[in-house]
């Protein structure tokens, strides 16, 4: 369960950003992306794929956030 | 001679012959031909791994980076290097932070501070001396706004409590009291003290007075952050940000203070120099306060202008103009010096090793003088620079993590540059090879580098090091041989 902050970059992309790692990937594919619900499964640049327990509401960004390595 | 990848690639084959298999297995992950068009560093070299048991590296330890890079230049707080002496006397001033104020009165970062740890202290455990010493400094010293505790690895070792001290001593002498667990065996370079460093800004500063509204911001606000002022490279850049209509709130940490820090949340952009030592506590800026940074490069006029171009996008058309008209005002000037630099340096081969930021950020400087860049490399990278760097350095050529000794000097043997830049620990051994070198941590005891300004002492002292006529004096006149020699002996 890593903590990661999830912010959007200078091109508008999500990005997902490990802080123990120091390791940034953008996010190709999130499973829901509101309105009523944002999160849920997300895959990265690199092909690994994480979860986020979906939020309610679209949420302001930078965030950090607990996800899970799937 | 510009090399292609193939040709670099192979060159760093036959450097890495003479290590043992399994070294050499390794060792050539951290080393490649760049490829200006990759966007993600992590599938072709490895970064910020630990150095090789037998190799010499270049690295520093994690208190390095916590003391000596990110809380040394802060003026006006006390930093004990807690533990034993040496770590501290042996690091004091040498990264030229300049500093404004009086010595021992109201700033301290020229003076160092230890509890010179004795073997009772090992034993017994340094905590009660370590509150003692924290009442001493308060009252010899009133005029300090915090102390922080820059643990040493025996503090680690020993598991002093050192947050119990400090957050007992803040409440007695009513000031920040930081500590800031980067014991040198963490982590795999200086590089994690710079985290650390950052997390202790983060938990035990930045938030100190939030509830203090008293402070008036305007809508130009900036912090500047991951500037260290060495040689002065912090004003050199604040002045360009004031001329272009902004009001540096804050500096971070290169002659900044803790007040500052405190009420860096009022800063509507975060400018950020270094990303590699600063990028956390930017980050954790947006988060919180969402203030927005934004990565600039302050080295060469051609970066510069980019940079005050983007800085300005961030505000009115004003300072959008306003970034115009300082541009256009030093262009004649920047003109002028690469007129009358460009033809002594027009060509010269350079190879860069610094830390973790600098190889990519001096290259526009370097190519604004019409110099090549053969081989860049970081000392502690990690992977998001390398990310950063491909597009920065042309194709082909040789790219280096955390170079050992050994394979540092066999490329510089192989490739022969007309300079390299890099650390103190590199400097004599290339100078005796007779290779033109500048020392590019703490610019050579020169700068600043930063800025307009500093971009002409930057030229001035690049030709300086190439062109000196010391380098053709290296070998005894009459072993060179020819009528030269002949010539000097009637001399
Ligand atoms: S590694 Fe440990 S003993 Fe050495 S300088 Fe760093 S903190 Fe001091």
């Amino acid at each position: 369960m890593p903590n990661v902050m999830l912010r959007n970059n200078a091109a508008g992309q999500l990005v997902l950003y490990i802080t123990k790692k120091d390791h940034e990937e953008t996010v190709v594919a999130l499973e829901h992306s509101g309105p009523g619900a944002w999160g849920g499964e997300m895959q990265l640049s690199d092909g690994s794929r994480f979860y986020l327990e979906p939020l309610e509401q679209t949420p302001k960004l930078p965030l950090t956030v607990r996800v899970k390595r799937l | 001679m510009t090399m292609n990848r193939q040709e670099t690639e192979q060159l760093i084959q036959e450097v890495l012959e003479v290590y043992p298999e399994a070294t050499g297995k390794q060792r050539a992950k951290h080393l490649m031909a760049n490829d200006p068009t990759l966007e993600k560093s992590n599938k072709c070299i490895v970064a910020n791994k630990k150095a090789l048991p037998g190799v010499m590296t270049a690295r520093g330890c994690a208190y390095a980076g916590a003391k000596g890079v990110v809380w040394g230049p802060v003026k006006d707080v006390v930093n004990i290097s807690h533990g034993p002496v040496g770590c501290g006397q042996f690091s004091r001033a040498g990264r030229r932070n300049y500093i404004t104020g009086h010595s021992g009165v109201n700033v301290f970062g020229d003076m160092n501070f230890t509890s010179d740890f004795q073997e009772k202290d090992v034993v017994f455990g340094g905590d009660k001396k370590l509150a003692k010493l924290i009442s001493e400094i308060d009252t010899l010293f009133p005029l300090a706004k915090g102390v922080t505790v820059q643990s040493e690895c025996p503090i680690g070792l020993i598991g002093d409590d050192i947050e119990a001290v400090a957050k007992k001593s803040a409440r007695e002498i009513g000031k920040a009291v930081v500590p800031v667990r980067c014991e040198g065996f963490r982590g795999v370079s200086q590089s994690l003290g710079h985290h650390v460093a950052n997390d202790s800004l983060r938990d035990w500063v930045l938030h100190n007075r939030d509830e203090d509204n008293s402070f008036e911001s305007t809508p130009y606000d900036v912090a500047i952050t991951g500037d260290y002022n060495i040689g002065g490279d912090a004003w050199s850049s604040r002045v360009l940000m004031e001329e272009i209509g902004l009001r540096v709130i804050a500096q971070w940490s290169g002659d900044g203070s803790i007040p500052e820090m405190e009420s860096t949340r009022h800063a509507k952009l975060n400018l950020l120099h270094c990303y590699r030592s600063m990028n956390y506590i930017s980050r954790h800026l947006e988060e919180k306060y969402g203030i927005p940074y934004m990565e600039y490069n302050f080295f060469g006029p051609t970066k510069i202008a980019e940079s005050l171009r983007k800085i300005a996008s961030f505000f009115d058309d004003t300072i959008k103009e306003n970034a115009e008209r300082v541009i256009a005002r030093h262009q004649p000037v920047m003109d002028a010096i690469i007129a009358k630099y460009r033809p002594r340096l027009e060509g010269k081969r350079v190879m860069l090793f610094v830390g973790g930021l600098r190889p990519r950020h001096v290259i526009g400087a370097y190519e604004d003088l019409g110099m090549e860049i053969i081989g860049a490399g970081y000392e502690f990278a990690h992977n998001d620079d390398y990310d950063r760097t491909f597009k920065e350095v042309q194709d082909g050529a040789l790219i280096y993590d955390d170079a050992t000794s050994f394979e540092l000097e066999s490329f510089v043997e192989r490739l022969k540059p007309d300079l390299i830049g890099s650390g103190i620990k590199e400097k004599y051994v290339f100078h005796k090879m007779g290779i033109p070198f500048r020392q590019m941590h703490s610019w050579d005891y020169s700068g600043p580098y930063h800025g307009y300004d500093g971009f002409a002492i930057f030229a001035r002292d690049m030709d300086m090091t190439i062109n000196n006529p010391c380098w053709k004096n290296l070998q005894a006149p009459w072993k060179r041989g020819g009528t030269e020699a002949l010539e000097s002996a009637a001399a």
